[in-house]
């Protein structure tokens, strides 16, 4: 019976065992790693990072790689860094750890990227320091403005910061409360992770004892914050300090609406653009705000600032940006958005480190340089990156705004400072840095 | 050619013999395949591995028993956490620490399996479905409740490097793929040997007197109790044994995703794992591996045709569940039984016309 079939799966086994065999005794010699950079050739640097282009993180944020690849666009058209031009991968996590695991594996195994700039998020890229680590990939500027980038260079020396941290955001806005309402009493709306965690620990050191309530969500849990807002309420919280996503700072207005909840506001920088706040309102709640009485709702609220906007199209920094969007946006009817100069600005501080390495580049050429010129580096930031050996934490200071008609103005020169005990300071010297002529870093 | 065939006459003629030989086979082609694949396909190999770990043992419950689950998600969750709490509180360096992982998270699922089994055992169609549906929102979201379980950003997985392993592995590796094992190897590696010892036993179950008394219960529950079968000690095997599986299955994502966090585990997995068996044959543990090669490989292959086709990341990331639903409706339309549902009677049909061949031929001496 079935003798043929049983004949192939001989013949199957045979084969193979045979061609098994003839695989076998490669000899005892294993290579060894050879000394070349992964992701870079002669002409080319491939860079990667993980962003939520899709779910409830996406608005906004999905917009910064764009300005990424604007930039690096820019710059290939003026003949690249050292000869190389630069080609930036993205891929969608959905805000979600889990994803962004999955789609590092495959930029540094499929794509075989050189290093990750700009990977967004507290939970999402806290998933892969480890392993970019562990395999000594650079992870550069990471889109977020938690502690673990940049505190401890032992644990993670291929990882570096970019904008202020949660803490000395969280230490300079909580200065400002203590300064000029003594007598509010502070309510926390917190993302509960690290995110929210260093913004509590630095709001903290001057606040304690303002603070009546503390209320937190969860990304991706439930929309609806009506218990919180109503919480704020029974306690008598007149001020909320929210460290949480645009998305969040739309929920909790729309909550806030419907208990009858009123309060100041005061948003971390995360999440208080009010063009995109605004036009989160109008469409979670089908038009009943339309955007432009969304964007009035933010008046008044209060955030903080590291880079110029597009609410300052004098700026030279956002000439630049609005001249290079004009020329090498994908779609021409998009238009130029906070978060695509973040982004800019971001791919910016990545050529100017670029730059400076000089043409031979290797993964821990990389480090080197940012960790030895960081620190002077020039660009868009108000104030100075802290880069060095023992640090490799972001942009320094902030100043304090108050958003009006949509656009912020300043309540207090840039205060610099750092984590931990260190005083805050006035220091407006990195404000004034301008933007070469070529737009080009040198 | 006529003595091979006698003295493989008993291998062929048992079962378990039987089931063992196609497994070592289709082992040694798997760690052939592995040993000759980049890192990143050695990813998705392991994914692939875990995914029909999981089918796998879902497929036995829904096809044989009959009971639809769609909490095994939730059972994964079980299983990669406890497989995680063990690799932190061991170290998770060396391969002992990896199998005391795992098999704690099979007796952890084993556990929850009979505490949500008896349960279930009672309920019929839709309300078993109900009730496991409820698992599956649920159990992801107690990460948040306990600090030791790592909230939303979930607990790193300790991973063993590869130049810790023990040396004999190392050389076994080298010896026979003339590649140098490395994490992703070992991973994928460990998946497809763990999945040969699941299918082996589940096939082993499925043909035996348990395997039968599900198909009995699933087909006609009044009649296997005339029979004598008990209905809800059958019916709680059947989940157990499911649950086991999915808590291995569990256990190797969290070393593969390096990560467990409950934005894994949303009630998206359930239904993907149970698209999975479906996709590939209700009842068929070849399904259930066709199933998860889909599942590995469809998104990434979805995403890639996007970027290639000139999309931006944006749209090829929102093109690939598109490509995904669009596949499964096809197959639920052209083949309602599944991939391998509707290859049978086709297989069926050559096997029958070869056999005939054979038998006339074996007439001639």
């Amino acid at each position: 019976m079935r003798t043929t079939a049983r004949r192939a799966v001989q013949a199957v086994c045979v084969l193979t065992t045979a061609s098994l065999l003839a695989a076998c005794g490669a000899g005892k010699e294993r290579p060894s790693e050879d000394g070349t950079a992964v992701g870079v050739t002669d002409t080319t640097i491939k860079v990667g990072a993980h962003f939520p282009l899709t779910g409830p993180a996406a608005p906004g944020y999905s917009e910064i790689p764009s300005g990424h690849q604007a930039f690096y666009e820019y710059v290939n058209d003026a003949g690249g860094v050292h000869g190389r031009k630069i080609e930036m991968v993205v891929k969608d996590d959905a805000y979600n750890p889990t994803n962004t695991s999955a789609v590092t594996n495959d930029m540094i195994l499929q794509d075989e990227i050189f290093a990750m700039v700009a990977g967004l998020g507290t939970p999402t890229h806290r998933a892969v320091v480890q392993r970019l680590n562990d395999d000594g990939i650079p992870d550069l500027f990471v889109s977020s403005g938690s502690l673990q980038w940049g505190d401890d260079p032992k644990k993670s020396p291929m990882t570096f910061g970019w904008q202020p941290d949660y803490e000395i955001e969280g230490k300079i806005i909580g200065k400002y409360v203590k300064e000029n309402m003594p007598d509010a009493k502070v309510g926390l709306f917190l993302q509960d992770d690290d995110f929210g965690e260093d913004g509590e620990k630095g709001a903290r050191q001057f606040l304690d004892s303002q603070i009546v309530d503390v209320q937190k969500y969860t990304p991706g849990g439930s929309t609806d914050f009506s218990p919180q807002m109503s919480s704020f309420k029974s306690k008598g919280v007149d001020l909320v300090l929210g460290f949480n996503t645009p998305s969040y700072t739309a929920l909790s207005q729309i909550a806030a609406q419907g208990v009858g909840f009123k309060s100041k506001w005061f948003y971390s920088n995360v999440g208080s653009d009010p063009a995109l706040v605004g036009g989160l309102l109008a469409s979670m709640t089908k038009g009943k705000i339309p955007a432009e009485q969304g964007v009035k709702l933010m008046d008044g609220m209060m955030t903080t600032e590291y880079i110029p906007g597009v609410d300052a199209p004098e700026d030279e920094w956002v000439k630049l940006w609005q001249k290079v969007w004009d020329n090498y946006s994908k779609k021409g009817d998009e238009k130029l958005t906070n978060y695509r100069i973040y982004g800019m600005s971001q791919a910016y501080t990545f050529v100017q480190a670029l730059q400076a390495n000089g043409k031979d580049l290797t993964r821990e050429s990389i480090v080197e340089t940012l960790e030895k010129e960081g620190g002077s580096f020039e660009g868009p930031g108000l104030a100075p990156f802290r880069f060095s050996e023992d640090s490799h934490m972001g942009i320094s200071g902030t100043s304090v705004v108050e958003i009006k008609n949509g656009a912020s103005e300043p309540l207090t020169p840039v205060q610099v400072t750092d984590i931990g005990d260190a005083p805050i300071e006035e220091d407006d010297s990195a404000a004034s840095d301008a933007p070469p002529s070529s737009g080009i870093p040198e | 050619m006529e003595r091979l065939r006698s003295l493989l006459r008993p291998v062929t003629s048992v079962p378990l013999a039987r089931h063992v030989l196609v497994a070592l086979i289709a082992l040694v082609v798997a760690m052939a395949v592995i040993g000759s694949s980049s890192q990143y396909l050695q990813t998705r190999y392991a994914e692939m591995a875990y995914f029909a770990i999981a089918a796998g043992g879902l497929t036995l419950l829904t096809g044989l028993s009959g009971q639809l689950s769609l909490g095994h998600g939730a059972l994964m969750a079980v299983g990669a956490y406890a497989a995680t709490l063990v690799l932190e509180r061991a170290g998770g360096e060396t391969l002992a620490d990896v199998f005391l992982a795992l098999l704690t998270a099979i007796a952890v699922c084993a556990v929850v399996g009979v505490v949500v089994g008896v349960p279930a055992a009672r309920l019929h169609g839709p309300y078993i479905a109900g009730a496991t549906l409820t698992l599956a929102v649920a159990v992801p979201r107690l990460a948040n409740q306990w600090e030791a379980l790592g909230g939303e950003q979930g607990l790193q997985v300790p991973v063993p490097r590869a130049s810790e392993l023990p040396a004999w592995i190392q050389d076994l590796i080298w010896f026979f793929t003339a590649v140098e094992i490395d994490q992703y190897s070992f991973l994928a590696y460990l998946g497809w040997l763990l999945l040969a010892i699941t299918f082996v036993a589940l096939a082993n179950l499925s043909r035996s007197r348990v395997g039968r008394r599900w198909r009995a219960v699933r087909d006609d529950d009044v009649s296997a109790e005339l029979a004598g079968i008990h209905l809800g000690r059958a019916r709680v095997v059947a989940f157990t044994v499911s649950a086991m599986c999915a808590g291995l299955a569990g256990g190797l994502m969290a070393m593969n995703v390096r990560l467990t966090a409950p934005g894994a585990f949303t009630i998206t997995l359930s239904l993907t794992l149970l698209a999975a068996v479906v996709l590939g044959g209700l009842g068929s543990l070849t399904g259930a591996l066709i199933g998860a090669g889909v599942l590995a490989f469809l998104p990434h292959f979805a995403t890639d045709l996007g970027e290639s086709l000139g999309f931006s990341a944006t749209q090829a990331a929102e093109v690939t569940p598109v490509v995904y639903g669009l596949v499964l409706m096809l197959v639920i339309l052209l083949a309602p039984a599944g991939i391998v549902g509707s290859l049978r009677p086709l297989l069926a049909r050559i096997s029958s016309r070869t056999s005939s061949l054979g038998a006339t031929k074996e007439k001639t001496p």
